[in-house]
């Protein structure tokens, strides 16, 4: 196809592409305006980005006592997680997209951790939840507990506590799709 | 709700001579007479439950004590038994024979403080992952800090 370089790119598209053998004699197909006032146009990351922030699908796993907080916790009645999409917690990682790790890794638990990672499909997150995912917490100093989930798994959002509160976790969530939404460094207080 | 009856101790401490008693009232056996005195208080004192089995250590004098915490759910009653083996050798008799409930109680012991239990029909660690070295809970185990 040769360009004609007298007329506009968007002439020549239209004359190629909404050519009146597809559409018939409809005015409306043969007019750019027309068609420029039905659909809007975007790159599509940010409409899909649009989708994933708003119906954050966790995984339902829970390591230690934050998961109390973070699963039940905050998905019960009186926090109501589904107030915000978040409330389908997956019993698969391969149908989960957000991983909240809450509790203590210990090193027996490493492998599987790192497993259900990988097995999750892309793209996916991280919330590390109260201080031993942050950095092994009070149990530190013992011989089987790993420093910390960015260790093992990519980490997103950090939720200090031990354990946080529910709407610690409301907020961890939020900043989350903060960070799905504007793909940038978000950091709390900014 | 049924009255908590003492422990027969008295009777027990009667009927087995080789037994001492404490302060505690902790019974406190041999461990060449263990297996034989368990399924005794077992059979006649009715103690069909043993609701948890542990152990502690003694480095300066050299001795590691088992305990065996039995429960009577029939009469009401608990007694603490324990008995002391040697820190070097530390092998003693299973009681997954007469309680099937210290199959994984003695697996326990067995990974943080290094028990084994002779007659034991799965001794392997449980806790902690098999290429594990050491056990934890003996006061002299060492350790690096993973601080940072």
């Amino acid at each position: 196809m040769e360009v004609n370089k007298e007329k506009s790119r968007i002439e020549t598209a239209k004359n190629e592409i909404w050519a009146p053998e597809y559409f018939g004699t409809n005015p409306d197909y043969h007019n750019m305006y027309e068609v420029k006032r039905v659909i809007s146009a975007a790159p599509l990351e940010k409409i899909l980005n649009l989708a994933r922030a708003h119906s954050i699908w966790p995984l339902g796993f829970g390591l230690a006592c934050c998961a109390i907080e973070a699963l039940m916790g905050a998905n019960g009645p009186r926090y109501d997680l589904s107030r915000f999409g978040y409330e389908v917690m997956r019993g698969s990682a391969r149908q989960a997209d957000v991983m909240v790790v809450a509790g203590t890794i210990t090193k027996k638990a490493e492998p599987f951790v790192l497993r259900l990672w990988e097995q999750m499909p892309e793209p996916k997150w991280c919330i590390a939840v109260g201080s031993c995912a942050i950095s092994g917490g009070p149990f530190v100093d013992s011989y089987y507990v790993v420093p910390g989930a960015n260790k093992v798994v990519p980490v997103d959002v950090y939720v200090p506590g031990c354990p946080p509160r529910p709407d610690a976790i409301l907020e961890g969530f939020i900043m989350l799709k903060d960070k799905i939404l504007n793909k940038r460094k978000v950091v709390a207080g900014q | 709700m049924r009255e908590i009856t003492a422990a027969p101790v008295e009777e027990i401490k009667q009927k087995y001579a080789y037994v001492t008693v404490n302060d505690q009232q902790t019974i406190i056996v041999p461990v060449d007479k263990l297996m034989e005195f368990m399924q005794g208080i077992k059979d006649e004192f009715e103690f069909e439950y043993l609701t948890n089995l542990t152990a502690c250590d003694y480095p300066e004098e050299t001795k590691l004590e088992v305990v065996y915490n039995l429960n009577s759910i029939c009469k009401g009653y608990t007694v603490m038994v324990k008995t002391i083996i040697s820190r070097d050798n530390p092998a003693m008799p299973s009681v997954f024979p007469i309680w099937g409930g210290a199959n994984w109680q003695e697996r326990e012991v067995y990974d943080l403080l290094g028990i084994v239990f002779t007659g034991h029909p799965n001794l392997k660690r449980i806790l902690l992952d098999d290429k594990f070295d050491g056990y934890p809970l003996r006061k002299d185990y060492q350790w690096e800090s993973v601080r940072e």
